[in-house]
Protein backbone atom coordinates (compact mmCIF):
# COMPACT_ATOMS: atom_id res chain seq x y z
CA UNK A 1 0.00 0.00 0.00
CA UNK A 2 1.81 2.78 -0.98
CA UNK A 3 0.86 6.08 1.42
CA UNK A 4 1.38 9.74 0.78
CA UNK A 5 1.79 12.63 3.81
CA UNK A 6 -1.10 14.69 3.57
CA UNK A 7 -0.07 18.18 4.07
CA UNK A 8 -2.65 21.06 5.40
CA UNK A 9 -4.62 22.47 3.94
CA UNK A 10 -6.12 19.08 3.13
CA UNK A 11 -9.48 18.55 4.30
CA UNK A 12 -8.93 15.59 5.58
CA UNK A 13 -7.10 16.87 8.31
CA UNK A 14 -9.84 18.88 9.64
CA UNK A 15 -12.65 15.89 9.40
CA UNK A 16 -12.97 13.64 12.77
CA UNK A 17 -12.25 10.69 11.93
CA UNK A 18 -14.71 7.42 12.23
CA UNK A 19 -14.33 4.63 14.29
CA UNK A 20 -11.36 1.97 13.18
CA UNK A 21 -12.59 -1.40 13.47
CA UNK A 22 -9.32 -3.72 14.52
CA UNK A 23 -10.55 -6.85 13.21
CA UNK A 24 -11.37 -5.08 9.59
CA UNK A 25 -8.01 -6.47 7.07
CA UNK A 26 -8.02 -2.70 5.52
CA UNK A 27 -7.81 -1.56 8.83
CA UNK A 28 -4.96 -3.63 9.66
CA UNK A 29 -3.34 -3.50 6.35
CA UNK A 30 -3.14 0.45 6.46
CA UNK A 31 -1.51 0.21 10.36
CA UNK A 32 1.00 -2.10 8.69
CA UNK A 33 1.64 0.15 5.88
CA UNK A 34 1.66 3.10 8.31
CA UNK A 35 4.17 1.33 10.25
CA UNK A 36 6.60 0.92 7.56
CA UNK A 37 6.30 4.82 6.57
CA UNK A 38 7.37 5.48 9.78
CA UNK A 39 9.95 3.58 10.31
CA UNK A 40 11.39 4.89 6.77
CA UNK A 41 11.20 8.40 7.42
CA UNK A 42 14.04 10.07 9.36
CA UNK A 43 12.93 11.82 12.81
CA UNK A 44 8.92 10.63 12.47
CA UNK A 45 8.24 8.99 15.64
CA UNK A 46 4.50 8.98 14.88
CA UNK A 47 1.63 8.89 12.02
CA UNK A 48 -2.39 9.33 12.22
CA UNK A 49 -4.58 7.70 9.67
CA UNK A 50 -5.73 11.16 8.22
CA UNK A 51 -1.88 12.26 7.48
CA UNK A 52 -2.62 9.58 4.91
CA UNK A 53 -5.65 10.10 3.54
CA UNK A 54 -7.60 7.76 5.64
CA UNK A 55 -10.00 9.11 7.92
CA UNK A 56 -10.44 6.43 10.34
CA UNK A 57 -9.46 6.78 14.36
CA UNK A 58 -6.21 4.86 14.26
CA UNK A 59 -2.46 6.16 14.99
CA UNK A 60 1.07 4.26 15.24
CA UNK A 61 3.48 6.11 17.60
CA UNK A 62 6.79 4.68 18.37
CA UNK A 63 9.19 7.36 20.02
CA UNK A 64 12.50 4.48 20.57
CA UNK A 65 15.74 6.39 20.40
CA UNK A 66 13.77 10.35 19.91
CA UNK A 67 15.51 13.12 22.37
CA UNK A 68 13.87 13.97 25.86
CA UNK A 69 12.08 10.72 26.11
CA UNK A 70 11.63 9.92 29.56
CA UNK A 71 8.44 6.82 28.89
CA UNK A 72 9.05 4.62 25.96
CA UNK A 73 6.07 1.73 25.60
CA UNK A 74 8.16 1.04 22.49
CA UNK A 75 5.71 0.81 19.13
CA UNK A 76 2.25 1.68 20.00
CA UNK A 77 -0.84 0.74 17.19
CA UNK A 78 -3.95 1.43 18.64
CA UNK A 79 -7.58 1.54 16.69
CA UNK A 80 -10.16 4.46 18.56
CA UNK A 81 -8.07 5.57 21.66
CA UNK A 82 -9.31 7.31 24.12
CA UNK A 83 -7.74 9.34 26.65
CA UNK A 84 -8.21 8.31 30.31
CA UNK A 85 -6.45 10.51 32.15
CA UNK A 86 -4.71 14.04 31.52
CA UNK A 87 -2.61 15.28 34.26
CA UNK A 88 0.27 18.47 34.16
CA UNK A 89 0.96 20.79 31.90
CA UNK A 90 4.06 21.87 29.59
CA UNK A 91 4.40 24.65 26.53
CA UNK A 92 6.83 23.59 23.73
CA UNK A 93 7.05 24.20 20.54
CA UNK A 94 5.50 21.40 18.28
CA UNK A 95 5.81 20.60 14.26
CA UNK A 96 4.09 18.18 12.22
CA UNK A 97 4.61 16.53 9.16
CA UNK A 98 1.77 17.65 7.94
CA UNK A 99 1.85 21.13 8.58
CA UNK A 100 6.28 21.32 7.32
CA UNK A 101 6.85 25.01 7.38
CA UNK A 102 5.38 25.89 10.95
CA UNK A 103 6.05 25.19 14.21
CA UNK A 104 4.10 26.67 17.18
CA UNK A 105 3.91 26.58 21.20
CA UNK A 106 1.67 24.00 22.13
CA UNK A 107 0.71 23.42 25.83
CA UNK A 108 -0.26 19.73 26.83
CA UNK A 109 -0.14 17.78 29.21
CA UNK A 110 2.31 16.21 30.16
CA UNK A 111 1.04 12.51 31.68
CA UNK A 112 -1.29 10.89 30.06
CA UNK A 113 -3.26 7.41 30.07
CA UNK A 114 -4.21 6.35 26.68
CA UNK A 115 -6.80 3.00 25.99
CA UNK A 116 -7.46 1.85 22.72
CA UNK A 117 -7.75 -1.78 20.32
CA UNK A 118 -4.96 -3.30 18.69
CA UNK A 119 -5.05 -3.93 14.97
CA UNK A 120 -5.67 -7.65 14.51
CA UNK A 121 -6.38 -9.23 17.84
CA UNK A 122 -8.90 -5.97 18.86
CA UNK A 123 -7.09 -6.41 22.35
CA UNK A 124 -7.69 -3.73 24.59
CA UNK A 125 -4.24 -1.93 25.66
CA UNK A 126 -3.56 0.47 27.97
CA UNK A 127 -0.59 2.74 27.42
CA UNK A 128 0.84 5.58 30.39
CA UNK A 129 3.25 7.77 29.07
CA UNK A 130 5.11 11.06 30.38
CA UNK A 131 7.46 13.84 28.53
CA UNK A 132 7.74 13.43 24.97
CA UNK A 133 6.02 10.35 24.62
CA UNK A 134 2.60 11.77 25.91
CA UNK A 135 2.79 15.13 23.84
CA UNK A 136 3.18 12.33 21.42
CA UNK A 137 0.28 10.44 21.97
CA UNK A 138 -2.20 13.89 22.60
CA UNK A 139 -0.73 15.28 19.48
CA UNK A 140 -1.64 11.69 17.34
CA UNK A 141 -4.99 11.58 18.98
CA UNK A 142 -5.98 15.15 17.81
CA UNK A 143 -5.33 13.96 14.07
CA UNK A 144 -8.36 11.97 15.13
CA UNK A 145 -10.49 14.77 15.70
CA UNK A 146 -9.83 16.62 13.08
CA UNK A 147 -7.32 19.00 15.10
CA UNK A 148 -3.72 20.27 13.98
CA UNK A 149 -1.05 21.72 16.34
CA UNK A 150 -2.32 24.63 14.61
CA UNK A 151 -5.55 24.57 16.64
CA UNK A 152 -3.86 24.53 20.14
CA UNK A 153 -1.05 27.46 19.89
CA UNK A 154 -0.41 29.03 23.03
CA UNK A 155 -1.33 33.06 21.76
CA UNK A 156 -1.88 34.85 18.59
CA UNK A 157 2.28 35.20 18.53
CA UNK A 158 2.85 31.30 19.38
CA UNK A 159 3.61 30.13 15.74
CA UNK A 160 6.64 30.43 14.03
CA UNK A 161 8.13 29.77 10.04
CA UNK A 162 10.10 26.55 10.63
CA UNK A 163 13.55 26.90 10.94
CA UNK A 164 16.20 25.78 8.71
CA UNK A 165 18.90 24.43 10.12
CA UNK A 166 22.22 24.65 8.75
CA UNK B 1 1.91 40.19 -8.91
CA UNK B 2 3.52 42.83 -6.35
CA UNK B 3 4.51 42.39 -2.76
CA UNK B 4 3.73 45.45 -0.36
CA UNK B 5 5.25 45.86 3.29
CA UNK B 6 2.32 48.15 5.00
CA UNK B 7 2.62 49.78 8.77
CA UNK B 8 -0.17 51.40 10.86
CA UNK B 9 0.36 52.51 14.38
CA UNK B 10 -1.94 54.89 16.30
CA UNK B 11 -4.29 54.94 18.58
CA UNK B 12 -6.12 51.79 19.83
CA UNK B 13 -9.86 50.96 18.69
CA UNK B 14 -12.04 48.30 17.53
CA UNK B 15 -12.57 47.43 13.77
CA UNK B 16 -9.24 48.67 12.53
CA UNK B 17 -7.86 45.38 11.46
CA UNK B 18 -11.15 44.89 9.74
CA UNK B 19 -10.33 48.03 8.20
CA UNK B 20 -7.36 47.80 7.03
CA UNK B 21 -7.95 43.92 5.41
CA UNK B 22 -11.35 45.42 3.82
CA UNK B 23 -9.08 48.68 2.29
CA UNK B 24 -6.58 45.87 1.37
CA UNK B 25 -9.23 43.41 0.57
CA UNK B 26 -10.94 46.15 -2.02
CA UNK B 27 -8.13 45.80 -3.97
CA UNK B 28 -7.84 42.43 -4.56
CA UNK B 29 -4.30 42.37 -2.68
CA UNK B 30 -3.37 38.96 -0.66
CA UNK B 31 -2.59 40.24 2.89
CA UNK B 32 0.01 36.98 3.58
CA UNK B 33 2.52 37.50 6.54
CA UNK B 34 1.07 39.90 9.22
CA UNK B 35 2.21 40.56 13.01
CA UNK B 36 0.03 42.92 15.08
CA UNK B 37 -0.06 44.43 18.75
CA UNK B 38 -0.62 46.85 21.35
CA UNK B 39 2.60 48.44 22.36
CA UNK B 40 1.64 50.47 25.50
CA UNK B 41 -1.94 51.39 23.88
CA UNK B 42 -0.81 51.97 20.59
CA UNK B 43 -1.75 49.76 18.39
CA UNK B 44 0.64 48.82 15.63
CA UNK B 45 0.09 46.59 12.20
CA UNK B 46 2.78 45.02 10.65
CA UNK B 47 2.30 42.92 7.40
CA UNK B 48 2.74 41.98 3.76
CA UNK B 49 0.04 41.60 1.27
CA UNK B 50 0.85 40.61 -2.38
CA UNK B 51 -1.49 42.86 -4.90
CA UNK B 52 -1.96 43.02 -8.61
CA UNK B 53 -1.85 46.85 -8.59
CA UNK B 54 0.46 49.51 -9.05
CA UNK B 55 2.15 51.57 -5.65
CA UNK B 56 -0.16 54.51 -6.20
CA UNK B 57 -3.41 52.24 -6.23
CA UNK B 58 -2.47 50.72 -2.73
CA UNK B 59 -1.38 54.14 -1.64
CA UNK B 60 -4.80 55.47 -2.50
CA UNK B 61 -6.80 52.79 -0.84
CA UNK B 62 -4.46 52.91 2.78
CA UNK B 63 -4.91 56.90 2.58
CA UNK B 64 -8.66 56.82 3.18
CA UNK B 65 -8.10 54.21 6.04
CA UNK B 66 -5.36 56.32 8.01
CA UNK B 67 -7.80 59.61 7.29
CA UNK B 68 -10.81 57.27 9.11
CA UNK B 69 -8.71 55.62 11.66
CA UNK B 70 -6.08 58.18 12.68
CA UNK B 71 -3.38 55.43 11.98
CA UNK B 72 -0.08 56.55 10.54
CA UNK B 73 0.13 53.98 7.55
CA UNK B 74 3.06 53.70 5.15
CA UNK B 75 3.20 51.72 2.28
CA UNK B 76 6.10 50.52 -0.06
CA UNK B 77 7.31 47.91 -2.73
CA UNK B 78 9.69 45.10 -1.12
CA UNK B 79 9.69 42.73 -4.27
CA UNK B 80 13.41 43.71 -4.36
CA UNK B 81 14.31 42.71 -1.32
CA UNK B 82 16.48 39.49 -1.13
CA UNK B 83 15.10 36.65 0.68
CA UNK B 84 16.60 36.41 4.39
CA UNK B 85 19.77 33.58 4.40
CA UNK B 86 19.60 31.09 7.68
CA UNK B 87 22.27 32.19 9.68
CA UNK B 88 21.74 28.97 12.10
CA UNK B 89 20.18 27.28 14.34
CA UNK B 90 17.36 28.71 16.69
CA UNK B 91 17.79 30.47 19.90
CA UNK B 92 15.62 32.34 22.65
CA UNK B 93 16.72 35.04 24.75
CA UNK B 94 15.16 36.22 27.41
CA UNK B 95 15.85 39.10 29.74
CA UNK B 96 14.61 40.95 32.41
CA UNK B 97 15.88 43.62 34.96
CA UNK B 98 15.73 47.31 36.08
CA UNK B 99 15.00 49.64 33.12
CA UNK B 100 17.73 52.03 32.24
CA UNK B 101 18.56 53.60 28.44
CA UNK B 102 20.64 51.10 26.41
CA UNK B 103 19.37 48.05 27.20
CA UNK B 104 18.25 46.66 23.36
CA UNK B 105 20.92 48.21 22.03
CA UNK B 106 23.64 46.41 23.89
CA UNK B 107 22.04 43.37 23.86
CA UNK B 108 21.35 43.24 20.27
CA UNK B 109 24.75 44.58 19.55
CA UNK B 110 26.02 41.73 21.37
CA UNK B 111 23.97 39.69 19.20
CA UNK B 112 24.96 41.17 16.07
CA UNK B 113 28.79 40.34 16.97
CA UNK B 114 28.33 36.83 17.79
CA UNK B 115 26.54 36.85 13.53
CA UNK B 116 22.84 36.01 15.13
CA UNK B 117 20.11 37.16 12.82
CA UNK B 118 16.99 38.05 15.42
CA UNK B 119 13.65 36.67 14.21
CA UNK B 120 11.18 37.43 16.69
CA UNK B 121 11.53 40.12 19.05
CA UNK B 122 9.16 41.69 21.82
CA UNK B 123 9.77 44.45 24.48
CA UNK B 124 7.97 45.03 27.56
CA UNK B 125 8.08 48.00 30.82
CA UNK B 126 6.13 47.69 32.91
CA UNK B 127 6.89 50.17 36.31
CA UNK B 128 10.74 50.21 36.24
CA UNK B 129 11.04 46.31 35.04
CA UNK B 130 12.13 45.71 31.86
CA UNK B 131 11.65 42.72 30.19
CA UNK B 132 12.66 41.50 26.35
CA UNK B 133 12.03 38.05 24.74
CA UNK B 134 14.69 37.45 21.62
CA UNK B 135 14.82 34.81 19.29
CA UNK B 136 17.28 34.91 17.10
CA UNK B 137 18.90 31.96 14.77
CA UNK B 138 22.88 31.98 15.57
CA UNK B 139 25.77 29.85 14.37
CA UNK B 140 26.68 28.54 17.58
CA UNK B 141 25.94 29.01 21.54
CA UNK B 142 25.64 32.36 22.81
CA UNK B 143 27.38 34.12 25.54
CA UNK B 144 25.80 37.68 26.96
CA UNK B 145 27.23 37.51 30.19
CA UNK B 146 29.50 40.31 29.67
CA UNK B 147 26.92 42.35 28.41
CA UNK B 148 24.59 41.64 31.03
CA UNK B 149 26.49 42.25 33.14
CA UNK B 150 27.44 45.45 31.91
CA UNK B 151 23.86 46.16 31.84
CA UNK B 152 22.56 45.09 35.07
CA UNK B 153 20.10 42.88 33.69
CA UNK B 154 19.44 39.08 33.89
CA UNK B 155 20.16 37.07 30.58
CA UNK B 156 19.35 33.45 30.06
CA UNK B 157 19.75 31.97 26.97
CA UNK B 158 18.23 28.53 25.66
CA UNK B 159 18.53 26.49 22.02
CA UNK B 160 14.65 26.32 20.88
CA UNK B 161 13.97 22.95 21.04
CA UNK B 162 11.07 21.23 18.78
CA UNK B 163 9.26 18.61 19.12
CA UNK B 164 8.44 16.96 15.50
CA UNK B 165 5.73 14.65 15.92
Amino acid sequence: MDLDVRRAPDPVLSTPCAEADPHDPAVMALAQAMVALMRSSPGCVGIAAPQVGHPVAMFVLDVTGARRVESCAGLVVLCSPELISAEGRDVRREGCLSVPDLTGDVPRATAVMVRGLVPGTGEERVVEANAFEARAFQHEMDHLQGLLFLDRVAGAHALFPRKRYL
Amino acid sequence: MTTYAVTAVGPDAPGEVAALAEALASLGANLEDASMTRLRGHFAMTLVAAADVPLAAVEQALAAFSRDSGLHVSVWDVDADAPPSPAGSPWRITLHGADRPGIVAGVTRALAQAAANITDLSCRLVGDLYVMTIEVEAPGPLDLSDVAASLGVSVHVAPVDEDVL
